[in-house]
């Protein structure tokens, strides 16, 4: 293999995404992504020097909407799949030291 | 009384069965001449749906009494004379990646397990009005991520043809669904291949569509800039039939294209005269099954018969894809996924100490395997010092991908090959690598990269039984080529079906 | 500590500006204060799955109106990136903004301090989302989100470091704030948290060439406030260096209440936001013929109106500077004169009254609730000798409080001058009557006496008549 995933690498990825993973799945995930990453390594073959990257297929451009108010109080509708939820928001563990 | 009912049981029964075996649109017409009602449709399949979902698990979930109250709504208006579309009264599955308003919505993972949305996806919202009698919600790889419908977090779907076998994925609910007979027409989503090559292996019609032709507001996004909803039909008049009801321009989807040819059933012509096909010889190479080889090659063969001009020719560039598309898709997969932390809907850990360590449980018990290595990847494409060589990298990929077609296109209407190279794997024989399985999607990937249409369709079934299938990729919004290339094959080949099979 | 060298801070800005707007930037939603938590959110600006986003246009003509304004070069093609981090106050956890298209770049504005005038570097400005707002919960010691400023627009103006002095920086942000108010495009108020300043700041041996390692600095929303901080980190980081410590390279938070300033710090945050092109937004591709329906709808600025005031209304050049400085305070003298009322005269009440209460009342011109109509009637009631200036005076507190019209409660409250000359002279008649002393006194030469008449009839006309007539009935009667 190539890519030698560390595991700091995965500590680093794993606070990035927020996900915590066993040291089971870490040491899965080494080799996953190790194997993917020579795998998109192989893009490398391709010369792309004078090539644009392309976000976008079709060349749409200048979608918009004018700026008029469309939508009503829709708070229940809003808060209806809250997990839990206090005044009318939604709570979270706290966020200030 | 009771001899009389059981009279009446097994007429309704063979009655039942008269329906369920008609295609959508013969089921539209049948209810529009009033020989059936839309309730005793919904009836029909919802009862086909008890006896043989236990064996198939099409669905995570089956929506009875809501389907029995539209059909009876829809009737009224149908009754009324307020309804007059082809497909009104005819029941539908939709992808669970799809919100449906006061329907459980789960992209069968456990992180959504509870998600009711307020609000439907403009394509369901679209056969809503077509007359459309939403069934449920059908099972599919975790945030479509997977090829054989076994990440669901909700237990694997059984291809109809053979249930030790994977549907295909991720839409395999909604093509199994089809393929059963569970429902007359489904909706699928196509990231990488997921409408066309579940299709594939449960031996029905399916179609992804131009990028931009149908609105994704309301499909759970996994990769925004590849995902297409499409149907999945039992044969190619209802395809274009559906594609008529759910093509859109929709003002809420910034990539969403104004065109002014969605009349799809008027390329529903048995002619193929002239059209010509080409055949890259690069999808034709190692690792292809000889069996699916041969059933596409004879499929190539008949449409020549009728007139197409068939040439080999080089695509190039198609072993770049399936990296291309793997960084591609991850990466916006990690950041679309960042939405569900347990704050605003979905799963939420049940002990944890601080925000921190609640958003990393939630994520982490929230999420199946699958989903987190694509998370892990993508993140780490997008990382510092990663962007230029892995992102950017593949967006520039995708420009000379895009290019090759573009090349191809000036000199032919339609790209004929196969789906996937081999046929339905059997359960459980995918999941253990991933980059083989990942590998199944070389031949239907390219079509997202690109924005390109591409439809899938059976051409014959190999010595296992199991459907293969064939596809069709067109330029961008040409899928009346298409459609008109695969009802002149259809018409060519015959009936094709389980009920035809047995 | 004993200083031993010199020290240079050098500064640049971050500042954040609500556009105006009647609707978020990518959804219908209004953008309106005060309402009831999440009573101003959608599926879009709360993240909900399956949502889209869709560009405001009047989001991209107020960036653009702004970079034209400060000189920058308007990108023709440009694109929305997504920031990606976690935090409760941004629903789907990445927010969109533009980091490597952004619509403006390479700008600059002119500022002048007591050192003369210098043009502080604009480096870009790109539009971008606001968050949601965070509430402590001490009862379940949690906090609540309300996202009801999820998805405001904002304008990021990106400063070069060229500033070095906080008299230079607030000097810049009331040039910006000016700007934009003239503009139209946001209001700019630093209490409100409609224009925010995040203050990047590094100190260097004085005449070095290399910057030192800088902080950000967050949370400051007064002038006062900003240039406290600035005083405190640029203190801050000289003794680090003094002690031969070294500058760490991070975001703080401003305390104004103790004057210090802390890290916010946390392993969980990576700093590492992985930006890449939305893929929901297609790209804004800007054009001569947009570029020029911007240009022409641009308003007048200070700079000309300053020029046109001196022609067409003939002010002093103290008024002019005064009354200009303000977008508000001009449109507001401009319509009031618009309705007939006399140029200088309006600048009084303006320069004068107006701005004593503001200062007062602790309000910014933008606070001004009187409308130009009822100004004009004021001066209209002074001109005719309706009312005289203390009760006019006393008729535009009230004015100024509630934009009452005067006629009307001048009639109300009876304040009307009594120019009815009978009645005057018969209470002229009666305070002479009433006061021999005085007449007495004022017979005999002593001219002070007559002020004090004049006092007692205003006392007894409660203050409605013209002093000037009073006098002259005085004199005539005695």
């Amino acid at each position: 293999m190539a890519n030698i995933i560390s595991d700091e690498t995965i500590e680093y990825v794993g606070i990035l995404a927020k996900l915590e993973l066993s040291d089971e799945e870490k040491e899965q995930a080494k080799k996953d992504m190790g194997s993917m990453l020579d795998y998109i390594d192989k893009l490398g073959e391709l010369d792309t020097e004078n090539v644009e990257p392309m976000s976008h297929v079709f060349p749409v451009h200048n979608v918009f909407r004018e700026d008029v108010v469309t939508n009503a109080d829709m708070r229940d509708d809003i808060l209806k799949n809250a997990p839990e939820e206090k005044n009318g928001m939604f709570m979270v563990p706290r966020t200030f030291e | 009384m009771s001899a009389a009912n059981g009279m009446a049981g097994s007429t309704a029964g063979r009655e039942a069965d008269g329906i369920l075996n008609m295609t959508a649109l013969e089921l539209g017409a049948a209810i529009r001449n009033k020989e059936v009602t839309a309730q005793q449709a919904a009836e029909a399949v919802l009862s086909q749906i008890r006896s043989s979902e236990e064996r198939y698990h099409c669905y995570v979930t089956v929506d009875e009494e809501g389907a029995l109250m539209q059909a009876r709504q829809i009737q009224e208006k149908i009754d009324r004379g307020e309804l007059t579309h082809p497909l009104a009264g005819v029941p539908v599955a939709i992808k669970d990646n799809m919100c449906t308003e006061g329907l459980l919505t789960t992209c069968s993972s456990k992180i959504l397990y509870n998600f009711v949305p307020t609000f439907s996806s403009e394509a369901v919202l679209n056969l809503q009005r077509a007359g459309a009698v939403i069934l449920g919600k059908t099972n599919m790889d975790e945030f479509a991520m997977g090829s054989t419908t076994e990440t669901s977090a909700f237990g694997v779907t059984r291809n109809p043809w053979n249930p030790e076998y994977v549907p295909g994925g991720s839409s395999g609910g909604s093509a199994a669904a089809v393929a059963s007979r569970e429902c007359f027409y489904a909706l699928g989503s196509d990231t990488g291949g997921s409408i066309r090559q579940p299709a594939s292996f449960c031996g029905v019609v399916g179609l992804k569509p131009t990028y931009g032709r149908v609105s994704r507001y309301g499909l759970v996004a996994y990769g925004s800039s590849l995902d297409q909803i499409g149907p999945l039909c039992k044969d190619v008049a209802d395809c274009a039939a559906v594609m008529e009801v759910i093509a859109s321009y929709d003002p809420k989807d910034s990539t969403s294209v104004k065109r002014q040819d969605n009349d799809f059933t008027t390329a529903l012509v048995e002619d193929v005269k002239g059209m010509r096909i080409g055949i890259p010889g690069d999808y034709f190479g190692e690792g292809l099954d000889p069996e699916v080889k041969k059933a596409v090659l004879e499929a190539a063969g008949v449409l020549k018969e009728r007139g197409a001009v068939v040439e080999e020719f080089d695509l190039s560039l198609v072993e770049y894809a399936i990296p291309a598309y793997y960084t591609i898709a991850a990466a916006e997969a990690s950041s679309n996924l960042e939405r569900f932390d347990g704050i605003k809907y979905g799963y939420r850990t049940q002990e944890y100490e601080g925000l921190h360590n609640m958003y990393k449980k939630s994520r982490s018990e929230g999420f199946g395997a699958e989903v987190k290595r694509r998370i892990m990847l993508g993140s780490f494409v997008l990382s510092s010092g990663y962007y230029d060589a892995y992102y950017l990298k593949a967006l520039r990929v995708k420009a000379l991908i895009r290019k090759a077609f573009d090349e191809a296109f000036a000199k032919y209407d339609v790209i004929l090959g196969p789906v996937a190279p081999t046929t339905a794997p059997r359960l459980g024989e995918s999941l253990s690598d991933p980059i083989k399985m990942y590998l199944g999607d070389i031949y239907t990937i390219a079509v997202n990269l690109a924005g390109l249409p591409g439809l899938s369709m059976p051409c014959g079934r190999d010595a296992k039984g199991l459907p293969i299938g064939l596809q069709l990729i067109g330029d961008c919004f040409e899928e009346k080529k298409l459609i008109r290339m695969a009802y002149t094959y259809e018409k060519a080949r015959g009936p094709f079906s389980r009920e035809e099979a047995r | 500590m004993a200083q031993t060298k010199q020290y240079e801070t050098v500064i640049g800005l971050e500042v954040h500006v609500e556009l105006a707007t009647r609707t978020k930037i990518f959804c219908g939603c209004s953008t309106a204060f005060g309402g009831e938590p999440n009573t101003h959110t959608c599926p879009v600006c709360t993240g909900m799955p399956g949502s889209l986003p869709v560009l405001n246009k009047q989001v991209l003509k107020y960036a653009v109106a702004v970079g034209l304004a400060t000189g920058c070069e308007i990108t023709r093609n440009c694109k929305f990136d997504r920031k990606n981090y976690f935090y409760p106050d941004n629903p789907q956890n990445y927010q969109i903004s533009q980091l490597y298209l952004p619509i403006c770049r390479n700008g600059k504005v002119e500022i002048e301090t007591e050192d003369g005038k210098k043009f502080i570097g604009i480096h870009e400005i790109h539009m971008e989302e606001d968050a949601g707002k965070l509430i402590h919960d001490e009862w379940d010691d949690c906090s609540l989100v309300d996202y009801n400023r999820s998805g405001v627009p904002l304008i990021e103006i990106v400063s070069e470091p060229d500033m070095r002095s906080s008299q230079e920086v607030i000097a810049y942000l009331e040039k910006l704030r000016m700007i934009i108010q003239y503009l139209g495009a946001s209001d700019c108020k630093l209490q409100e948290g409609s224009m925010r300043a995040d203050v990047n700041l590094s100190v260097r041996e004085a005449g070095t060439e290399r910057f030192g390692t800088r902080t950000e600095m967050k949370n400051l929303n007064s002038f006062k406030a900003i240039s406290r901080a600035i005083a405190g980190e640029a203190e801050r980081q000289i003794d680090l260096l003094e002690s031969g410590e070294k500058v760490i390279q991070e975001t703080r938070r401003w305390d104004d209440n103790k004057g210090e300033s802390y890290a916010m710090r946390s392993k969980e945050d990576a700093q590492d936001y992985r930006y890449f092109p939305d893929p929901d937004l297609v790209p804004v591709v800007v054009d001569e013929a947009f570029l020029e329906e911007i240009r022409a709808q641009q308003p007048e600025f200070r700079e000309e109106k300053m020029i046109r005031y001196k022609q067409e209304f003939e002010l002093p050049d103290y008024d002019i500077d005064i009354i200009t400085a303000s977008k508000r305070m001009a449109d507001l003298f401009e319509a009031t004169v618009a309705l007939g009322s006399h140029p200088k005269k309006v600048s009084n009440w303006l320069m004068g009254e107006t701005l004593r209460l503001l200062k007062e009342k602790n309000m910014d011109p933008e606070d001004i609730r009187f409308s130009p109509e009822n100004l004009s009637r004021l001066i209209a009631l002074t001109d005719a000798k309706a009312v005289n200036n203390s009760v006019a005076k006393e008729v535009f507190e009230v004015m100024f409080e509630r934009d009452v019209d005067p006629e009307a409660y001048v009639e109300e409250k009876g304040l009307k001058t009594v120019n009815d000359e009978g009645a005057l002279r018969k209470t002229v008649e009666e305070i002479i009557a009433a006061n021999p002393q005085s007449v007495a006194d004022y017979r005999s030469g002593k001219q002070k006496a007559m002020g004090f008449l004049v006092g007692q009839t205003m006392k007894a006309m409660k203050g409605k008549a013209d002093p000037g007539m009073v006098n002259q009935l005085l004199k005539e009667l005695l």
